[in-house]
Parts: structure tokens; sequence; C-alpha cells
């Protein structure tokens, strides 16, 4: 599954827009992410926001990631 | 049960404009704020601040301070351990609560006192004794980032980076290079925007009690007591169930009351008195040491060829963050194109350090600045390719399928809604005079979820408690009262909702990003839903049938099947009285992340007058058109986009943070920080839109953010076209007007 990067979250990837994972659930895949790449390991402490097929999830870390979908690891957005 | 999906239902009561629950409190006064409780044996809170916008604290010296009769504690820094536990977010809250080693910026906390009353508190500020090492310091955001600029943060300097630069948060997708290469017109502009407070009318006020055991209450105005009973507990060393937080009566926050600013202190103080304690804010301290938003400096680029196919465009916005690191331009990154469809695309969002406060959010924080110099371009590119500037957006507006510039891909969307709706508008067509001019401007939000907790009770004689944990800045109890009825299917004046504190309810997040309605109305569905579970399993009781056999409809449950569909319906009224003998207690329950909040855009149409010979800006008549998704009390919606059109004039027209050489603010009050009232402004005019969010069962999209974006970029516009020339700075104030003028005459 292709995994899009947006903004300072390529910071911690070297760099990369895009990176290769296998995950199930939104857990899994920043699991994942954060054994390849150690300098995510902040985010999910910080903040972080994962959109599948253009919806958004801040918190739902139990969230099956469908086959095929479009998946972003994106900033956590706060409003005012 | 708990689907989130839209389902299309029609309404009986959502979409009515029916009372408010909370106006008759607060036009008598009944209605109580933060500075509103009070405690026997209260002593009076104030803190000592910094006169210096950058110094080391080589010593504070309370001694005589804490001998003067009456005062009962004094707190420094010394007082308060660190225990964020290597959170760093935690850590500069702590921080800018009380300064540690050093002060960063004009009104930092160094010290706080209880007292039996406010003059002796302020005898005892003037008796501390602090000595200060004065050090260099910087306030303007381009100066923070010169190599001989003062390092405000040191430990957040890294290697290979300006010490004051945080980070850069890039979006876009495309090739921007290419895309300016095929671009037959090229507009290229730098903009800045001043700082603005979110100038809530009510200032930061609390009381607090701890007792020797453990445990505390704090009252307190906010837009989240459960996020701030949970920063009070941690930076405290209490355990969180231990800390009861009740939310006041809130008298505005924008973003302004989502952080803690001096709540741990007077927990601090109440606990060393072991008295109540009682702080209030004045408004020099609100200015000066609460969180306004940042300023910036940006630099916007936009090419398109000569049909008005925009190919490329480039954003760079540097936002000063204050003394503390935000993600504020990682937000502005994310906003600056999402209103359009630009194949090649970047925008690049700089967070910098300055010694001013930590900045906080303001209503779509970071967007309106963005916003200003996008649409102030925009506008200048349709004037450079001969085409109307509405048209302009239309030809090149985002819609359902168009790649977000943050990477998704949007779902359905309002934009092109608004911005067809302003093309047809009648304020369009109305005949402008000598020295008016008319500007329109697009804006965008996203709007945010999260953890929601909601309780249904159903009483004796069948009036409902709603309890919920989303402080209500704006309507949040109405709205939430018309859900439950609609619900259950009975009177909206049988609804009472009310706001828990943090020991009756799990944690709720704060109501910001336009989340309350959106999230708590999620919740409140569900917890609906049980609680008709539970009256349908009663009346299966009472009538003594199956429970499959009955139904709800119309605040009723009924009898269904050809054995016992002729057994006369019993009203929820008729359940609650019988509840005692069937079970006890009728209630349902909701706890739960809210996630797929729709996003919400808008467009404005704004018509101004400027003097020539003053420079002031009136302003003629106001259109707000914004998408909705489901206007649950319209009076409310309307009244969000009316107050956040009139924060972006503010913004647009007068109001910035003035320092001085010395780095301190010289404009710290009301006076001197022009904010419109009443008389400053037209009525301004509203239209909802409704094009459904399809992650909520009602389609509900948070409203109350999106229309601060636009006004800046709006009104740059049309003070353009009224004078004749580009404002490239906000606010458009009259000198700034006047000197853009001679700069022309020149």
């Amino acid at each position: 599954m292709e995994v899009s990067l947006s903004g300072s979250v390529r910071d911690a990837v070297d760099g990369l827009a895009s990176v290769e994972v296998e995950a199930e659930t939104i857990r899994e895949l920043l699991t994942r992410l954060i054994d390849r790449y150690p300098k995510l390991a902040h985010y999910p402490e910080e903040g972080i926001a994962v959109a599948i097929d253009g919806t958004i999830y801040r918190d739902s870390w139990e969230t099956p990631i469908p086959k095929g979908s479009e998946v972003f690891l994106l900033p956590r957005i706060v409003g005012g | 049960m708990n689907d989130p999906k839209y389902t299309g239902q029609d309404f009986k009561v959502v979409g009515t404009r029916v009372k408010r629950p909370d106006g008759l409190d607060k036009v008598t006064g009944r209605a109580r704020y933060g500075a509103d409780m009070s405690a026997p044996g209260q002593l009076v809170g104030l803190m000592l601040r910094s006169p210096h916008a950058h110094a080391r604290i080589k010593k504070i010296d309370a001694s005589k301070a804490e001998k003067l009769a009456g005062v009962k504690a004094v707190i420094t820094s010394a007082d308060l351990p660190d225990l964020t536990g290597g959170n760093s977010g935690l850590y500069d809250t702590l921080e800018n609560c009380m300064a540690r080693d050093r002060a960063l910026y004009d009104g930092h906390a160094v010290a706080g006192v209880a007292a039996i009353d406010r003059t002796t508190a302020k005898k005892a500020l003037k008796l501390i004794k602090v000595t200060y090492e004065k050090l260099p310091h910087v306030t303007d955001v381009d100066e923070a980032l010169n190599d001989d600029a003062p390092i405000v943060q040191p430990r957040y300097a890294q290697e290979g980076r300006h010490g004051n630069l945080i980070n850069k948060g890039e979006f876009g997708h495309g090739d921007i290079d290419k895309g300016f290469a095929e671009a037959d017109v090229i507009v290229e502009r730098s903009y800045k925007t001043g700082q603005t407070h979110q100038g809530y009318i009510e200032p930061h006020a609390c009381l607090a009690s701890v007792s020797p055991d453990g445990t505390g209450e704090l009252w307190v105005t906010t837009q989240g007591h459960f996020a701030y009973r949970n920063n009070c507990a941690q930076l405290l060393g209490m355990d969180i169930a231990k800390l009861k937080v009740t939310s006041s009566e809130i008298g505005g926050g924008f973003g302004g009351k989502t952080h803690v600013w001096m709540e741990p202190i007077a927990l601090a103080l109440s606990r060393k008195a072991n008295r109540p304690v009682k702080m209030v804010m004045s408004r020099e301290e609100v200015f000066k040491a609460s969180g306004p938003t940042c300023s910036t400096s940006m630099d916007i680029k936009i090419g398109a060829k000569k049909d008005g196919t925009i190919v490329a465009a480039r954003a760079e916005c540097r936002y000063m963050n204050g003394a503390f690191p935000g993600m504020w331009g990682t937000l502005g990154g994310m906003t600056a194109f999402a209103c359009y469809n630009i194949a090649n695309n970047q925008a690049i969002g700089v967070n910098v350090l300055c010694n001013r406060p930590k900045v906080a959010a303001y209503r779509a924080p970071s967007a309106p600045m963005m916003a200003f110099g996008v649409e102030s371009t925009i506008d200048q590119l349709s004037k450079e390719l001969g085409m109307d500037p509405v048209e302009l957006r239309l030809k090149n507006v985002a819609r359902e399928g168009t790649l977000a510039p943050y990477g998704p891909v949007w779902g359905p969307i309002g934009i092109e809604p608004t911005l067809e709706a302003v093309r047809d508008h009648p304020h369009m067509r109305a005949k402008l005079g000598k020295n008016q001019g008319r500007g329109v401007a697009c804006g965008f939000w996203f709007n945010i979820g999260g953890q929601t907790c909601s309780d249904l009770n159903i009483g004796p004689d069948g009036t409902v408690n709603l309890t919920v944990g989303t402080v209500d800045v704006g309507g949040a109890r109405a709205s939430l009262g018309l859900i439950a009825a609609e619900e259950l299917g009975i009177a909206y004046e049988d609804v009472r909702t009310n706001i828990g504190d943090t020991s009756s309810l799990g944690h709720n997040d704060t109501t910001e990003g336009s989340r309350g309605t959106f999230s708590s109305g999620m919740a409140t569905i569900f917890a609906a839903r049980k609680a008709i579970d539970v009256l349908k399993e009663r009346a299966a009781m009472m009538w003594q049938i199956p429970a499959e056999s009955v139904t709800w409809e119309n605040g009723s449950a009924h009898a269904v099947g050809s054995e016992h569909g002729n057994l006369p319906p019993l009203t929820l009224k008729d359940i609650a009285k019988k509840a005692g003998n069937t079970g006890g207690p009728i209630a349902g329950h909701h706890e739960a992340t809210a996630d797929g909040a729709g996003v919400s855009f808008a467009s404005h149409i704004v018509d101004v007058e400027v003097d020539p010979e003053t420079g002031k800006t009136t302003i003629l008549r106001y259109t707000v058109v914004q998408d909705a998704g489901k206007a649950i009390h319209p009076d409310y919606v309307e009244g969000q986009f009316q107050g956040a059109a009139a924060q972006g004039i503010g913004w647009a027209l007068n109001e910035e943070y003035i320092y001085g050489e010395d780095g301190r603010l010289q404009n710290g009050a009301f006076l001197d920080y022009r904010m419109p009232v009443c008389s400053d402004l037209p009525s301004i005019d509203t239209k909802i839109l409704e094009i459904p969010n399809p992650s909520h069962p009602y389609g509900i999209r948070g409203v109350g953010e999106t229309s601060i974006v636009p006004p800046l970029g709006a009104i740059g516009n049309a003070v353009s076209n009224a004078v004749g020339v580009r404002m490239y700075e906000v606010p458009m104030s009259p000198p700034r007007i006047l000197k853009a003028l001679d700069g022309a005459e020149a």
C-alpha cells in the first residue's frame, strides 16, 4: 500500500513524499512506519492524523484500512 | 445503530429557529462567567510579569512579599517542578505559565501571589525583587531569521537551520517549475499581516481550590475543561480524577481559551495557601500574556494561461509563533490553495520564534493570513487577464474528485456552490459610487471531530436532561437539544442541555475546530437511539408483549403486528412515569471518537468606501455565503457567519499588535487596539448553503471558523478597487492607506 506524506511529516522519512507499507489498521500502519523510520516516533504522542479515502482520522487508530485505499499521513489539525 | 453515514432524512424540529436556552440568563446578567464564582475564604491571586521582552532571571527575592500581612502564598518556578515527563508541548505550557530561567516576552509571568484582598496582593507584587539581565530581543518575523537575530529558544535550535526557524511544512503536488513555464501571465507579490488577538470580551478568570488531601476544584472560563483538567493535573502532579473542573459560561474564546495560561498557577497558589484563590486577568494581561495569533510575512506567485486556467501557484508564508513553537505554518500551508484545482501547486508554511507571547489558535488558525495573500493575488491576476474575478475563481474551483493540496481527494464540497451564489447574488449588481469598491474572496477550513461523550437521561415526568462535555461557545446547547428532540420525537422545550463537569462524563476534547455540534451531535444521536431502545423494552413490559413487537415513532411506543397492533400508543411521558416499576431510570449514553468532520467553504462579497483625506474605510455592505452541511439552528449558524466576518473586518482594517523598539507591547488596551463595534458595521447578510457531509447522519459540517478566512482578502480587494492602489499589508488602517495613496501619487 502506498502511503503519501504531507508537510513536515516528510522530514521524518528523509524527505520522501510516499512510502510503501502493508497494514490493516491505522495502528498497524503507524507501528510499522515508526519501526522503519524512528524519527516518526514522537508523532503519535504529539500529533498526527491519517486520511483514508479523504476522511481524516485523528484518534481512531483501530480504523481498518481497506485494500486499495488512498492513504495520507498528515499533521494533526487543530482549530480555534 | 451507530452508523455515522448521512441518511438524508426529513426533519421535524432540526432546522427550526427555537428560542436559545441561554438567552434570558445572558441578557439579564444571571449567567455566571469565569469571574462570577466565589468561595468562602477565597484569596485574590495576581501575577508579577516581566517588563522586558527577553531577560535572564538571575534571582527572585520574595521574602518581603511573603512576610507582608495578608499574603498567604507566593509562587515562582521554584515551586513548580518539571513533571511533564519529557512532553515538550507540556513543558512549553509550564514555562509559559511561569518563566523558569528566562523571561521570553513582555508580560511573561515570573511570580504569583495570593492575598486576602487585591490591595494587599498588589503591594506584595511590588515587594518581590526580580534581578534581570536584559538580553537582546526580536519581535519581527523576518528579522528573527536574520543571521544576527537573538535565538529565542536555544533548546529548539537544530543543526543546519536558523535557531529561530522551527520547521517548514510543504504541501502541494505537480511540477511547479514546469507549471510556471507554461503560464502566459504570472503575478508575484509579497504581503504582511499584523498580529491580532481573538478579542473575547471576557478575560481569563478562574476560581481554584485545592485541598490538603490532593483533591481540587477549578471553576474556569474555557473552551475545554477536560483538557484544562488534564494539563493542570499533570503539571501539578495530581491524579486527573481528583481534579474536578467546571466550565463557566464563556464570554468568547475563538481559540484563545484552548490552552491554560494562569490556571495551574491559581491551583498552585491555592495548594500552598490551603485556601481558594480567584484569579482574573486584566485586559492588559490578556493582550500581553494570553495567546494572540501570528503575524506573517509571505510571498505568493500565481501563473495562468490566457484563458484563465491557473497552471501554477506557489506560496511561502512565515508565521510568527511567539516564544513557543506551534503548527501555525503547517496549517497555513495546508489551506493556502484549498479552494482551487491547480495542477501544479506548492505551499510552504514556516514556523518562526520571536519574543512575543505564545501564539494560540484564532478561528481557522493560519488560514486568514494565507487567504489574504492568495485572494489578493488572484484578483490581480484577474485584472491582468481581463477576467471577472468571480469567473476566474469559478474556472479554477475545486470540486468533488479534485486532489486537495494537502493530499486527500475531495468528497462533496461547497466551494463551487458558494461562488455561484456570490455570482448570482443581488449584492454583486448594486451600484457603486465615488471612492467605493467591491471585493470578493473565498475561504476554507477543515473542521475536526474528536473524543466525545454524552449522557441522555429521561426524568420521571418525561422531560429530558442531555449532558454533554463540549463547552457551548455559540449555540451547541440549542442545537444538541434540537437533535435530541428530533431523535426522541418530542418537543424541543422538553429537552434541557447542560455542560457537565469533568467528574460527570468521560473525556471530551476541547470545543475547537468547529467540532462541537458535529461531534456532540453525533454522540447525542446515538445516545438518544440507545434511550429509545430502553423505552421500547419498557413499553413491551408495560404491555406484556415481546420487545420485537414495539416500534418508536413520533415520541411514542407503538405495538405492531396483528396481535398487538390495536394497543393505544404509550408516549415517552407515559413510559417515564412508570420507569421505577419497569427497571429504573431510563437513559442512553454514547462515547466515541467522532471522525469524518466535513470541510466547510465560504465566499464573501464586500463593498467599502474609503475617505481619501483620512484613509478611513467604511464597510457599506457585506455578504457571507457558506456551506453548513445541515444548519441545525439557522439563527446560530448565521450568527457564526456574521461573527466570523466581523472579526475578519477588524483584522483587515484596524487590529494589530504594535511593539516598540524595546520589545514591549504599546497598545494593550481596547482604546488603542481598536476592534469593530456594532456602530462600525452594517448588518451582515448571510446565505446558508447545505451540501451534506456524507460522514454525519444529519450531514452536519462545522461552521464556526470558515468565515473569518475570506474577509482579509475580500476587503483587501475592495479597498484596492476603491482607491486604485493595491494594499499589501493588513491591517489596512488609515495611515497605511494614506501612505499607499501618497506613494501612488509620487
